[in-house]
């Protein structure tokens, strides 16, 4: 650890400030407290949010995580777990189960996570109703009523022309019976595993200056209509690296020919399993 | 005056292991949990984990209320923090209530707005013990089914007013409750029964 640094980077107050954010955001379950965003050592984009509010939760004792699209080893993952350990000295790990913090970009693990970890997502555009109404007047005014009708309009128009709800990444889920919240752009297939899930999920907008949470065990459903359920997606193959059927999936370009190899978007999960494999040989 | 009473001895890992036990608790309503790192001999009439929290949570941004003329605790807060002491309890991003009688209503408390409910205050209330597993029915985020929490020495009324809290939501106060090393928390998403 660099003595150059305080420790996890940011220095105290602006911890209090992101802690007592925090504070409210996990008493109102799904509401976007402002904070008073840093500059940070990367541009907006690369997690500037979630790196402020792991920074804020990060202690010596911590393991931490840090995936991108489920990966470990893409260069956002790969740079966030080096400044934390060059700034707060703490322990990394890429496996899912050793960790305590995890931080992540647009998965979450395919292993179940426990109550002794914290989830930690970057969030690009963490309102919701953004692109339904500009003004942030408004749209706070909505989520003060509880007026989100423009959304069913939304996801209704989705299935009056192309008979299907067709938003497939950062789908809309409502928190606790009252706020709709982004849950940052995963893909729908992980929006079950917010719901109820024993970890406390910690969301970060470091552009829009946004800290919102998930307490554990809270009702999420993601926003659908009767005759329109809401269903995740599928694939007609498994991994063609482990064999996994019921894990999300990437398409890998492997030549120039045409050749495309669908496997598991998260690392350490395929790695366990042909680990397992492997062992059972 | 006062005395100054002594502050946390590590500022920097003491107040990040409070907070996340802090942020343990505010997350699982109900559950209780001993404050880990230092804890300061507190200041008169505050208990060691109202001390220190207050400690590693506020500054000059986070106006603190007191229930009544407490110097050396005053003079302490405002010493290591640069926190603003109010009178009014309304004005205050945190209170603290030494007398269980003196908490309610609620509503003198700063409740946020619809448009920013996070404006609001979090109020530690002492009490004399917590103890999980028994006691008030609680429900909501943060608990797998139902938790249980038995508070002694709250103050009468405290279910009729933390469920009129609860009605107000998204607006409200957010309670923590400190005895000696231990806190609980009751956010205004919980539903309590008796």
């Amino acid at each position: 650890m660099s003595g150059a640094y305080n420790f996890a980077y940011l220095d105290e107050q602006t911890k209090r400030m992101l802690r007592r954010a925090l504070l409210k955001a996990v008493a109102i379950p799904g509401y976007q407290v402002p904070f008073a965003s840093r500059d940070m050592p990367l541009p907006y984009g690369w997690g500037t949010g979630g790196i402020q509010v792991t920074a804020a939760v990060l202690g010596q004792d911590d393991v931490l995580k840090v995936i991108d699209q489920g990966a470990d080893d893409t260069t956002n993952a790969v740079s966030i777990r080096a400044f934390f350990r060059k700034t707060a000295g703490v322990a990394t790990t890429e496996r899912t189960a050793e960790a305590t913090v995890i931080q992540t970009r647009h998965r979450i693990p395919e292993r179940p996570l426990h109550a002794g970890q914290i989830l930690v997502f970057q969030v690009p555009i963490p309102e919701p109703l953004r692109f339904l109404e500009p003004r942030e007047r408004e749209t706070r005014r909505m989520h003060g009523l509880a007026d989100y009708g423009a959304m069913h309009v939304k996801l209704y128009e989705d299935v009056a022309r192309m008979g299907r709800i067709t938003t497939s990444f950062a789908y809309p889920v409502k928190v606790a019976g009252r706020y709709v919240m982004d849950p940052s752009p995963i893909p729908k297939f992980d929006n079950p595993k917010l719901h109820d899930c024993p970890a406390l999920q910690l969301f970060g907008a470091g552009r829009e200056k946004r800290v919102y949470a998930i307490p554990p065990h809270t009702t999420v459903e993601s926003l659908d209509f009767e005759d329109h359920p809401f269903e995740v997606q599928r694939w007609d193959r498994p991994c063609g690296l482990c064999g996994s059927t019921d894990s999300y999936l990437d398409e890998v370009v492997t030549d120039d020919q045409g050749g495309r190899l669908f496997c598991c978007s998260d690392t350490d999960f395929c790695r366990e399993r042909r680990d397992r494999m492997d062992e059972g040989r | 005056m006062g005395r100054i009473a002594a502050g946390l001895a590590d500022p920097v890992h003491d107040a990040q292991m409070q907070f996340r036990d802090l942020l343990w608790a505010m997350s699982r309503p109900g559950s209780v949990v001993v404050l880990r790192g230092g804890l300061p001999a507190p200041p008169e009439p505050l208990v060691p984990a109202a001390y220190a929290l207050l400690l590693g949570l506020v500054d000059g941004e986070s106006p603190v209320w007191l229930d009544g003329d407490h110097p050396d605790a005053s003079r302490s807060i405002r010493f290591h923090t640069g926190a603003s002491m109010v009178a009014e309890p309304g004005q205050a991003a945190f209170a603290v209530v030494t007398r269980a009688s003196g908490l309610l209503p609620l509503e003198r408390f700063a409740q946020g707005s619809h448009d920013y409910p996070d404006r609001s205050c979090t109020v530690i209330l002492q009490v004399d013990h917590l103890a999980a597993g028994a006691g008030l029915k609680l429900r909501g985020p943060g608990i797998a089914g139902t938790a249980r929490l038995e508070i002694g020495g709250a103050p009468e009324g405290l279910v009729p007013g933390l469920q009129a809290n609860r009605r107000r939501f998204p607006l409200g106060v957010d309670l923590v409750l400190a005895a000696g090393r231990s806190i609980a928390c009751l956010p205004r998403s919980t539903d309590v029964e008796a």
